[in-house]
C-alpha cells in the first residue's frame, strides 16, 4: 500500500492553477523530493498531502485513506522553512505539544522529549527558549516536534531553505540519519539540486503555470549516503540529469504553444 | 547590578531637568512679567518644594491635625480599591468581548462600530447615570464605591477589546497550519497558540487601562459624592485653591504615584508572565 496516493489532483486559485492534473504515488521508506521553480505548485502539493489545503478537483490519500482522515490520525509530521517554535514554550514543551494534543500523559511526554532531544542532538537544552538558540537549531527542534510521534510519514517545506550552506550539509546528513533510524517516509519541498539528490530516492521535478509533474528521477546512489557521496561521479551526473530536466520544463513553458 | 545604577541615575537626572524646567519657567515668567498664557505666581505655580513640604506638614493650616501625605494615603488606598475592582471588571469583560468578536468576524463588524461609541461618550456623562441606576440596587457592601468601580470598568475594557481582537488574530499563518496538522479543535487552538500569541498586545492594552481605571475612580467619584476618595479631596482642595494652592498639586502628585503604581504592577507581572524573545516586548 503507498503511503501516498495522488490522483488527478488539480488545484486552482481563483484564475491561475496552481496544480494540473498531477498523478503521485509514494513507497513506504521513500525519501521522495519535490524541486521546481518558484510558482510551481510544489508547496501546494505537500499542502494537499497534508490536507492543509483542498485540491480543487482528484483525490489525495495518505496510508491508504483519505487525507482528511490521516490528519485527523495524525499520520503525518510536518517542518517548514521557519522553524514555527512557540516563543512561550521551552525547546522541550515544544516538541511535547503534539503529544500535549494527542493526549500523552506527563511522564510518556518527558521520556519521549528526552529520546527525540538525544535523535536531533540537543540534550541539554530542554530549558532553553527558541530565541536563544541559532537557526539550525531551532530547525532541529522542529524536526524533533514533527517525529516526536512517530508518524509515518514526514512532510518538509523547504526546511533548510533559511540556514547556510555549512549548516544545511550537517543538517542533510543528520535528516538521512534520522530517516534511516525512524523507518518512517519523507516528502521533502526543495529549491536546491544537490540537496535533492543527495537526500532523495526518488526526485520529482515539476514545472510552472500550470503546475505539473515534468519528470521523476530516480536516483540510485548506494545507501547510506555519506560525505564522499557528494564527490562521486554518479551525483554530479544526476546532478546534471536533474538540472537539465528543470530547465526542459522551463523551455517548454517558453515555447510557442 | 551596574544597570539598576545606570537606571537609578538616569531617573534621578529627568527629576531634576524636570524640576529645574517647574522652576525656570516660573523665574523666568516672573522677571519678565509675561502673562501668556497665564499669569505665573506663586498661586497658580507654587515652588515645588512647597508642594512637596506641604505633603508633610498638617492637613489644616494652623498646624493640629495628621499630616496631609497620612490623609492622602488614606484616600489613596479608598481610591485604589475602587479603581483596582473596576480594573479587574473591565479586563475580565473587555477580553470576553474582545475573545467574542475576534471568533464571530461578523458580529464584530456590527457590534465594533457601538463598542467605539460607547468610548466617544464623555466619561463625565456615563458617570453620574451609573450612580443613579446602579448606586440603589448595589449591597449595603457595594454602596457608593461598587457604582464608582463600575465607571472605571467602563474606561478599562475598551482598550483590552481592541488588543485582545488584534492579538488573537497575530498568530502565524504556519503556527495555525501546524496546529490543523495536528488535527487540534477550536478551543485548543485558541488555548495554546492564539491566546499565548495574543498575551503582548493583551498586556500593552492593560498598561494603558491600568492608567485610565485610576482616572476613571477618581471621575467616578465626583457624581456620587463620595468623600473618601482622592476625587473627594481634589474637589476639596479646589474650592481652597486660591488660599492653599499646594493642597491641590499635593493631591495630584498622590493621585499620579497611584496610577504610576498601577502601572508598575502590570509591568511586573508581564515580566513575569510573558515569555517572548527580547525584541518583541511591546
Amino acid at each position: 500500500m503507498s503511503v501516498v496516493a495522488i490522483k488527478d489532483v488539480t488545484k486552482r486559485f481563483e484564475e491561475t492553477t496552481a496544480l494540473q492534473s498531477i498523478d503521485l504515488e509514494i513507497e513506504p521508506g521513500e525519501f521522495v523530493s519535490l524541486i521546481g521553480p518558484s510558482g510551481c505548485g510544489k508547496s501546494t502539493l505537500l499542502r494537499i498531502i497534508g490536507d492543509l489545503i483542498e485540491p480543487t478537483s482528484g483525490t489525495a490519500a495518505v496510508n491508504g485513506k483519505p487525507a482528511r482522515q490521516a490528519r485527523i490520525d495524525r499520520d503525518y509530521g510536518i517542518v517548514f522553512q521557519d522553524a514555527v517554535l512557540y516563543d512561550w514554550r521551552t525547546v522541550a514543551k515544544n516538541i511535547a505539544l503534539p503529544l500535549e494534543l494527542a493526549g500523552w500523559d506527563r511522564g510518556r511526554r518527558t521520556a519521549k522529549v528526552k529520546e527525540m532531544l538525544e535523535l536531533v542532538e540537543l540534550s541539554g537544552f530542554e530549558s532553553h527558549y527558541p530565541w536563544q538558540l541559532s537557526g539550525g537549531m531551532q530547525q532541529r527542534v522542529s524536526i524533533a516536534r514533527a517525529l516526536s510521534f512517530d508518524p509515518a510519514l514526514l512532510l518538509m517545506d523547504e526546511p533548510f531553505g533559511a540556514l547556510d550552506e555549512m549548516t544545511r550539509e550537517r543538517l542533510n546528513m543528520e535528516l538521512l540519519q534520522i530517516w534511516e533510524a525512524s523507518g518512517s517516509t519523507v516528502v521533502f519541498v526543495t529549491h536546491s539540486i544537490a540537496e535533492a539528490v543527495f537526500l532523495s530516492t526518488r526526485v520529482v521535478v515539476m514545472s510552472p503555470r500550470p503546475g505539473r509533474i515534468s519528470n521523476v528521477i530516480p536516483i540510485d546512489l548506494p545507501q547510506p549516503r555519506t560525505a564522499t557521496t557528494r564527490e562521486e561521479p554518479r551525483f554530479f551526473e544526476l546532478v546534471t540529469e536533474v538540472r537539465e530536466a528543470l530547465h526542459l520544463g522551463h523551455d517548454l513553458e517558453r515555447a510557442p504553444a | 547590578m551596574r544597570r539598576g545604577a545606570g537606571r537609578l541615575l538616569l531617573f534621578v537626572l529627568v527629576l531634576a531637568v524636570l524640576w529645574g524646567l517647574w522652576e525656570g519657567y516660573r523665574w523666568l515668567w516672573m522677571r519678565e512679567a509675561w502673562t501668556w498664557p497665564f499669569i505665573v505666581n506663586g498661586t497658580s505655580m507654587p515652588h515645588l518644594h512647597s508642594i512637596f513640604g506641604a505633603l508633610w506638614s498638617s492637613a489644616r493650616p494652623g498646624g493640629v491635625g495628621p499630616r496631609l501625605v497620612t490623609l492622602l494615603f488614606h484616600s489613596a488606598l479608598f481610591t485604589a480599591k475602587e479603581a483596582a475592582v473596576g480594573f479587574a471588571l473591565g479586563a475580565v469583560l473587555g477580553f470576553t468581548l474582545g475573545a467574542f468578536l475576534a471568533h464571530f468576524r461578523i458580529l464584530s463588524r456590527g457590534f465594533l462600530p457601538w463598542v467605539v461609541a460607547s468610548q466617544t461618550v464623555p466619561i463625565l456623562v456615563v458617570a453620574p447615570m451609573v450612580v443613579v441606576w446602579l448606586n440603589p440596587k448595589l449591597p449595603t457592601r457595594f454602596q457608593d464605591w461598587g457604582a464608582v468601580a463600575v465607571i472605571a470598568a467602563y474606561l478599562t475594557f475598551f482598550p483590552v477589546t481592541i488588543n485582545t481582537i488584534r492579538g488573537l488574530h497575530s498568530a502565524d499563518r504556519r503556527a495555525l497550519e501546524l496546529m490543523r496538522s495536528y488535527a487540534a479543535g477550536n478551543w485548543r487552538i485558541l488555548w495554546k497558540l492564539r491566546f499565548p500569541a495574543a498575551l503582548p498586545y493583551i498586556f500593552a492594552a492593560l498598561k494603558v487601562s491600568a492608567t485610565a481605571s485610576v482616572v476613571g475612580a477618581i471621575i467616578g467619584e465626583l457624581p456620587s459624592s463620595i468623600q473618601d476618595g482622592l476625587g473627594g479631596q481634589i474637589i476639596n482642595y479646589s474650592q481652597y485653591y486660591t488660599t492653599q494652592p499646594t493642597g491641590l498639586w499635593a493631591t495630584n502628585v498622590v493621585a499620579a504615584a497611584l496610577g504610576i503604581t498601577f502601572f508598575l504592577v502590570i509591568l511586573v507581572t508581564e515580566k513575569l508572565v510573558v515569555r517572548r524573545a527580547p525584541e518583541n516586548f511591546a
